[in-house]
C-alpha cells in the first residue's frame, strides 16, 4: 500500500476531480451569497455545459480553447436567463418556493437534453493527452490542464469578489440587499451577473468534466452537482474559499477510498466523514454562524 | 424662506402598507440649501416619508426633484440623481471593512478622479473612521457606525441628504457631535431633510420644520416657532 508512486497518482487524480467539485460547489455558493438561495438547477447547468462541449466539438469541429471560451459564455447566458425567467419573479415569494422551482429548472433541462440525445454522447478529444515520467512519477498533461486551468479561474473569481467594485457589491448583498440600492448600486444587474459568474465555472466544469471523462448523459449533472453542493456545504455556504476547500476535500475522499478499499465504499466513507465534520463545525469549515445585525 | 423653485417638492404623498394607510396625503417643499425636520411620534409616517421619496415604498402623489417626478424610478437611480438617503438603523454592512464601505457608495459616480479628495474630507469630519479605515462595520460602536452612514452618504456626493433618526440609540454628547456635523455639511452647501423623534435637536438646526401626526401635517414652522409652541413643548419635549 504505500507506494510512493501510486500514491502520487492518486494524488492528482484527487485534484483533478476536486478542481471539478470546487468549480461547481463555487456556483451553488455564490448564489446562495446574494439571494439565500439554494439554486439546485446548477448541477444541471454542469451537464449541460458539458453538451454544449460536445456539440462545439462534434459539430462546429472547435479546438479547445475556443470551446471552454463559447462553453462558458453559453452556460453564463443560461444562468443569467434561468434567474431572470424562474427566479426573478419570485425574490419576494418564500425560499421554499424559488428552491421548488429550481428543482424544476433542473428535471427540465434533464429532459429538454434528453429528448434530444436519448443515449450517452463520447465527446471527441479536444486535447492530446501526454504523459511525462520524471523521477519515477508520471503526470498526464490532461490532468495537468484541469487542475491548472480550474485553480486559475478560482483564483481570478476570489480577486473579482474581493478587490473589484461588482465583488464588493456582492458581498453587500449578502450582508443586506435592503441597504444596496441606496448606496446608487443596481441590485438586479449585480444579481444578473452573479448567475452570469455561476454559470460560466459551471460551464467550465462541464468542458473539464468532459477531458477528463469523455462521455456526456443527460443525467451526468444529478450526482455530481449533489456532491458538489454538499461540497459548498461543508466549506461554509456562501463562502467562496470555503466552497473551493469543500471541492477539494471530497475530491481526495473519494479518490482515496476508493484507492485503498473496495470502489463501492467510496460514497458511504466519504459521506460519513462528510456528516461527521458536518456535527463538529454545523456552519462549515470557512462558514461563521449567522451575525447578529444591529 | 422657500425659494422659487424648490429643490425637491413633495405633493400630496400617500403611501399604504396593504390597507393600512402610513401618510395621508402630505405636501411640503425643501429648497435648495434648507434643513427641512419631520418631527412626530414613531408611526406618525416620517420613515414612510422618506421611503416613499428614494423609491423603497410605492407610493401616490407626485415628488419631484429637480422638476422631474421620481415616481416610478428604480431606487439605484433616483440615488445616481443626488438624494442620498441614510436608513433608520444605519445600514451599514458588518463584514465590509470601513473603507470598503465608503468604497462601494461611489458607484454612481461618473466623476472619479476626485474620490481621495472626498476620502480625505469623511476622515476629516469623522476622523474615528480614519483610525478604523481597515475594522469591519460590525466591530464599531453605534455612534462610529452613524459617522459611517454619514460619510457613506458623502462618498455619493449628493445635492440632497435625507437622514432617518440620526440620532436613535446614541448617547446626548454624541448625539450633539452628529448634529455639529451635520451643522458643518449644510454650511458646505447640503440640503437637508431630517426626521427624528428627538424634536429638540432637529428643530434647532431646521430652517423649517413639519410636524407629523399619524399620516398628515399637523403643524409647520420655522424651528424657531416650532420650539416655542407650546403644543409642540407639551407633545415631543414633556412641557
Amino acid at each position: 500500500m504505500p507506494n510512493p508512486s501510486y500514491f502520487f497518482q492518486q494524488s492528482l487524480n484527487a485534484l483533478q476531480l476536486g478542481s471539478i467539485y470546487a468549480l461547481i460547489a463555487l456556483g451553488y455558493t455564490l448564489v446562495y451569497g446574494v439571494l439565500r438561495m439554494i439554486n439546485f438547477a446548477h448541477g444541471d447547468l454542469f451537464m449541460v455545459g458539458g453538451f454544449f462541449c460536445f456539440a462545439a466539438a462534434t459539430y462546429l469541429g472547435l479546438s479547445f480553447v475556443p470551446t471552454l471560451l463559447l462553453v462558458m459564455a453559453l452556460a453564463a447566458l443560461l444562468g443569467v436567463l434561468l434567474e431572470r425567467v424562474a427566479y426573478r419573479p419570485l425574490r419576494n415569494a418564500p425560499r421554499v418556493s424559488a428552491v421548488i422551482t429550481a428543482l424544476g429548472c433542473g428535471i427540465f433541462l434533464e429532459h429538454l437534453v434528453l429528448a434530444r440525445y436519448p443515449y450517452p454522447q463520447s465527446v471527441p478529444e479536444l486535447v492530446h493527452n501526454v504523459t511525462w515520467h520524471v523521477a519515477g512519477l508520471s503526470f498526464s498533461s490532461l490532468q495537468l490542464l484541469i487542475v491548472g486551468l480550474s485553480v486559475g479561474l478560482m483564483l481570478l473569481l476570489d480577486f473579482v469578489v474581493r478587490r473589484t467594485m461588482v465583488g464588493l457589491a456582492m458581498r453587500a448583498i449578502s450582508w443586506d440587499m435592503r441597504v444596496v440600492p441606496l448606496l446608487g448600486v443596481p441590485v438586479d444587474r449585480i444579481i444578473t451577473f452573479t448567475f452570469a459568474l455561476g454559470g460560466a465555472l459551471g460551464g467550465a466544469a462541464g468542458v473539464m468534466y468532459s477531458l477528463a471523462y469523455p462521455v456526456v448523459d443527460p443525467f451526468m449533472g444529478v450526482l455530481v452537482g449533489w456532491k458538489a453542493f454538499i461540497a459548498a456545504v461543508l466549506g461554509g455556504i456562501g463562502n467562496i474559499r470555503g466552497a473551493m476547500l469543500g471541492g477539494f476535500l471530497l475530491g481526495g475522499v473519494e479518490i482515496f477510498v476508493a484507492a485503498y478499499y473496495p470502489s463501492t465504499y467510496r460514497d458511504f466513507v466519504a459521506f460519513a466523514l462528510l456528516l461527521g465534520l458536518l456535527i463538529l463545525r454545523p456552519y462549515g469549515l470557512l462558514g461563521r454562524p449567522p451575525t447578529q445585525k444591529v | 424662506m422657500s425659494p422659487a423653485s424648490p429643490l425637491l417638492s413633495v405633493q400630496d404623498l400617500r403611501v399604504s402598507y396593504g390597507d393600512i394607510p402610513a401618510v395621508k396625503g402630505i405636501s411640503f417643499d425643501v429648497g435648495e440649501g434648507e434643513i427641512v425636520a419631520l418631527v412626530g411620534a414613531n408611526g406618525a409616517g416620517k420613515t414612510s416619508t422618506l421611503r416613499a421619496i428614494s423609491g423603497v415604498v410605492p407610493c401616490k402623489g407626485r415628488i419631484l426633484f429637480g422638476g422631474q417626478d421620481l415616481r416610478k424610478i428604480p431606487t439605484d437611480r433616483i440615488v445616481a440623481l443626488g438624494i442620498a438617503h441614510v436608513p433608520e438603523g444605519r445600514g451599514i454592512f458588518g463584514d465590509l471593512t470601513v473603507h470598503e464601505n465608503l468604497r462601494l457608495a461611489t458607484w454612481p459616480r461618473k466623476d472619479r478622479h476626485d474620490l481621495d479628495r472626498d476620502y480625505g474630507r469623511v476622515f476629516e469630519l469623522f476622523p474615528r473612521l480614519k483610525e478604523r479605515r481597515d475594522q469591519l462595520g460590525g466591530t464599531l460602536s453605534g455612534g462610529e457606525q452613524q459617522m459611517l452612514a454619514l460619510g457613506r452618504a458623502l462618498m455619493i456626493r449628493p445635492r440632497m441628504l435625507l437622514l432617518d433618526e440620526p440620532s436613535m440609540g446614541l448617547a446626548p454628547k454624541l448625539v450633539r457631535d452628529i448634529f455639529k456635523v451635520l451643522g458643518e455639511i449644510h454650511r458646505a452647501g447640503a440640503t437637508l431633510l431630517l426626521i427624528e423623534q428627538n424634536a429638540n435637536m432637529a428643530l434647532h438646526v431646521a430652517t423649517r420644520a413639519h410636524v407629523l401626526e399619524t399620516g398628515t401635517i399637523a403643524l409647520s414652522g420655522s424651528g424657531p416657532e416650532l420650539l416655542k409652541d407650546p403644543r409642540v413643548r407639551e407633545v415631543y419635549m414633556g412641557g
